[in-house]
């Protein structure tokens, strides 16, 4: 073959409604190197991937794919499975409770006529699990194995499939610090094998560590791709072009002074999650003021949503130690209802999958968390209800046709502005946003800002945790910053740069 | 008003009347089928005493469906309280206004101990109610074992299931044959519903809410007062109102009124259309499924009482297959296995449908095996009807 590259996305263009996610987007892998997609949230890394892995499939996105050599045109995941194509994603994708020797061959049994021959396989599996280094019984359980371990049976999966591009989607994310050496380790060791691998990954210093190339995604463009060898990659450099976003959006101006009023105070805040097993949250300690914003910067996966959800009564069931205090008073909240009475409203990140009810309508998801401020006797007011409903609907602006419009019919921006509306009318004090921005329309956003301004200018203190630096930069009074359940940084607005948060997230 | 207004009206609630059209083409195919007889007092007075038992279970399914669970238990559960009461009437001697609300009182323990293992253990309900299903079949033979059926001797439990109301204004000059105080009933109904309308019209109207156009209004009122002022007429023609029918009626009022006019009733329908949402709006899921169940099975045991005074006795295969019934009559009445959809009124219609099939076939003289058919085609229809029409709302 003429080309050394084993992989050639040319021009790669991928639109879903609205939104542009990739923009003739280039990227080019050559054979036997480690090559590292380095980008923010939303800069398209995933998105590529499943372009290139066929989850999209051919014809959903404009350009071509050239493959050892080939254009390909994959119609289905099985596709670029087959020759030779393995995409190991942060969910892993083992059936719990097989053995390891089952999950390794999952889908592509050893056998004849349609029996298994398990003696064959169990061979195999050992050999496949020497390659990877993980010196365990193929016949372990996958659920009871580490995280660690689990993503190396992973590994051995796609290896037992003669793997020519290893593709991973943040392996590194829910890994300890000696699992994660074990692993770029064997990543080493693949490509003296020659295997291919693509890791995505934020945790820049490992990048650095590992890649013989790496290319910087942001907004759906290509932006640069930088060669290791020749001593281009370096932290500051990759910052650089991860965050080189121009700030486009407006935020709308904001004059009013915070007076020095505590509402809110966290202290020693540690989370146990028992299913993962580890930490999510570590002695993790902040304070929000009266008609303040506080912005929560951090990657994904961080543990920002972790700390909203522990302080908002809690409903993952993490154990939890630390203590919490509202207006000065301490406070043991163990249910979201119990959350709400003490005046703290969060409004989720995921709006259709836990915060509206999108069978219902507009006016009953706005007053499912207050129904008492409309009830008598427990009966509730029905014309009430839709007053309270039509007041929200004016002041937020909210575009339905009726309060009585299902919410599923509603654009986007409309659905998060009932989200919105639904905590206002319990009318808490301190008001956690989650992503409140994400998947709406610039115009939208817009009204949230001039919404959120308007409710610390009454006094309201604002948690608001967002992937978008920009907009932290420009809504917040003070920024923290969250990496690997702990706050590493906190800095007022003035200081900030996107620069300086991206070092103290990637940390 | 415009044919279109009534046409684009229609089509709006489709879903709301399908029901209505499909029991008002059973009726009149039975009718035509029967020469009539299907549509006599007698026979329709009779129906509507047979779906009773199965009405209440219905209502009750209904909601636990709405929150996504399924309660198989309630069929035997229902047998089994049937034969508790029997045995409170006949061995402990218990009058009956003491048995009746200890056997309720069970009826919800029972559900409680079902929601246990649900709302707190995170056990499948199909699971859960399924080991209850056993055991209440198991307990049913267990205390009907050295007796065998129990026969009731006690007229005014027997009049629960058979009885009916006693006509206060008896007179033979007026109105022979009919019963007075039925007559009456639907005339207050009919007042009461159509004061009560325009009531609400006003209010809303005084809000500045969107209403009906006032000819569709007065349409709408007078076909409903219509339809109840026919079933007065029917049921007076016979013996009346029967205990039966007015139990159902309260139930499936109060039913009604709670869930769609409280906050509990609304915490319900929240926690079916979005559990995680519900529980992050400080509604408590655990308490919401306690209450559910409970309700279940407090009207499984009213059920057990209506089919026990119905038979005048306990017998040792009361209730058997009954929550299929009950399921059924659910789905015919559109509640929605995605839950968070779903009404008791509906599923009140959905178990006259299921129980008009049964007599008008019945009275057609098609065997059994048929009848099965029949009533499976039938919820198959209705599911996909059901299904159909709401993605055409949804567009």
């Amino acid at each position: 073959m003429s080309t050394p590259n084993i992989l050639e996305m040319k021009e790669i263009t991928k639109t879903f409604p609205g939104v542009k996610a990739l923009d003739t987007v280039s990227f080019d892998v050559a054979r036997g190197e480690i090559h590292c997609l380095v980008g923010e949230n939303g800069a398209g890394k995933s998105t590529l991937m499943k372009v290139l892995s066929g989850v999209y499939p051919y014809g959903d996105y404009q350009g071509d794919i050239v493959f050892l050599g080939n254009t390909q045109k994959f119609r289905h995941i099985a596709d670029s499975e087959r020759i030779g194509i393995a995409i190991i994603y942060q969910e892993l994708a083992l059936v719990p409770d097989m053995a390891v020797y089952e999950n390794i061959f999952l889908g592509h049994e050893i056998g004849e006529h349609g029996l298994v021959d398990w003696n064959e396989t169990i061979k195999r599996a050992n050999e496949m699990l020497r390659k990877v280094g993980l010196d365990i019984n193929p016949e372990t359980k996958v659920k009871d194995l580490g995280v660690g371990k689990q993503q190396l049976v992973e590994i051995a999966k796609a290896l037992s499939r003669d793997v020519k591009l290893l593709i991973l989607d943040e392996p590194t994310a829910a890994l300890n610090e000696s699992d994660c050496d074990n692993l770029l380790g064997l990543l080493k060791e693949l490509k003296y094998h020659g295997v291919t691998s693509i890791m995505i990954s934020h945790k820049l210093k490992e990048v650095i560590r590992i890649a013989d190339t790496v290319t910087v995604l942001r907004d759906g463009k290509t932006i640069c791709t930088l060669d290791a060898q020749k001593g281009e990659v370096s932290e500051g450099i990759l910052i650089k072009h991860m965050v080189g976003r121009e700030i486009n959006n407006v935020f709308p101006k904001r004059d009013h002074q915070v007076p020095d009023e505590v509402i809110l105070e966290v202290r020693n805040w540690t989370a146990y999650d028992q299913q993962l097993g580890r930490n999510v949250l570590t002695n993790a300690a902040f304070t929000v003021r009266r008609g303040e914003i506080v912005g929560f910067a951090g990657l994904m996966g961080s543990g920002r949503t972790e700390l909203a959800r522990s302080i908002f009564g809690n409903p993952d069931g993490y154990r939890i130690s630390g203590t919490l205090l509202v207006e000065g008073t301490e406070r043991k909240i163990t249910h979201p209802g119990q959350a709400i009475d003490a005046g703290i409203a969060y409004v989720s990140e995921d709006r259709k999958r836990n915060g509206l009810v999108l069978i219902q309508d507009v006016k009953s998801n706005i007053t499912m968390a207050n129904l008492k401020q409309i009830a008598r006797r427990n009966v509730v007011n029905n014309n009430a209800e839709i007053m309270v409903a039509r007041k929200y609907r004016d002041a937020l602006g909210i575009k339905t046709p009726t309060v009585e419009q299902l919410v599923m019919k509603l654009s986007g921006g409309n659905q998060q502005k009932v989200s919105v509306a639904k905590w206002l009318f319990v009318e808490p004090r301190i008001l956690i946003l989650d992503e409140p921005t994400r998947g709406i329309d610039v115009g939208a956003k817009y009204e949230i800002y001039t919404i959120m301004n308007r409710l610390v200018a009454e006094g309201m203190g604002i948690i608001m945790i967002s992937s978008e630096l920009p907009e932290v930069l420009g809504m917040s009074d003070r920024v923290y910053v969250v990496s690997s359940g702990r706050i590493t940084g906190e800095l007022p607005v003035a200081e900030a740069t996107q620069e300086r948060i991206m070092k103290l997230a990637t940390n | 008003m415009t044919v279109n207004d009534l046409r684009t009206e229609m089509r709006k609630h489709i879903r709301d009347y399908g029901m209505y059209i499909a029991l008002f083409v059973i009726i009149v195919i039975f009718s035509i089928t029967t020469n009539g007889l299907f549509i006599s007092s007698r026979n329709i007075s009779n129906l509507l005493n047979q779906t009773g038992y199965l009405a209440v279970i219905a209502v009750g399914m209904t909601l636990i469906i709405v929150i996504r669970h399924i309660d198989l238990s309630v069929g035997f559960l229902s047998g089994f309280l049937g034969a508790v009461a029997a045995i409170a009437l006949v061995f402990w001697h218990l009058p009956v206004f003491i048995a009746i609300p200890l056997v309720l009182v069970f009826g919800v323990l029972a559900g409680l101990i079902t929601a246990y293992p649900v709302a707190q253990l995170g056990i499948p309900s199909f699971v859960a109610s399924l080991a209850g299903w056993l055991i209440y079949r198991g307990l049913l033979l267990l205390v009907t074992l050295d007796t065998g059926t129990i026969v009731i001797p006690n007229d005014t439990f027997n009049a629960i299931g058979n009885g009916y109301l006693p006509d206060i204004f008896g007179s033979e000059s007026f109105l022979p044959g009919m019963h007075k105080l039925t007559l009456f009933l639907g005339i207050l109904t009919v007042i009461w519903y159509i004061f009560s309308s325009i009531v609400s019209r006003k209010n809303k109207r005084e809000y500045n809410f969107e209403v009906l156009p006032s000819d569709l209004f007065a349409i709408q009122l007078v076909f409903v007062s219509a339809l109840i002022s026919l079933v007065t007429w029917i049921l007076a023609g016979y013996n009346g109102m029967s205990w039966t029918l007015a139990i159902v009626l309260i139930i499936v009022g109060i039913y009604s009124f709670v869930s769609n006019r409280t906050i509990l009733g609304r915490h319900i329908y929240a926690v079916g259309g979005n559990p995680e949402a519900a529980e992050l709006s400080g509604i408590s899921v655990k308490r919401i499924t306690f209450v559910v169940f409970g309700s279940m099975g407090m009207l499984a045991g009213l059920s057990g009482i209506l089919f026990a005074s119905r038979l005048q006795s306990a017998t040792t295969t009361a209730g058997t297959l009954l929550e299929l019934d009950a399921i059924a009559a659910a789905y015919i009445g559109g509640v929605s296995a995605a839950g968070g959809v779903g009404n008791v009124v509906n599923s009140l219609i959905g178990a006259i449908v299921y129980t008009s099939l049964t007599s008008g076939m019945n009275l057609m003289g098609i065997d059994i095996s048929s009848q099965y058919v029949v009533r499976g085609a039938v919820l198959a229809l209705a599911v996909i009807f059901d299904v159909t029409t709401r993605k055409l709302g949804e567009k």
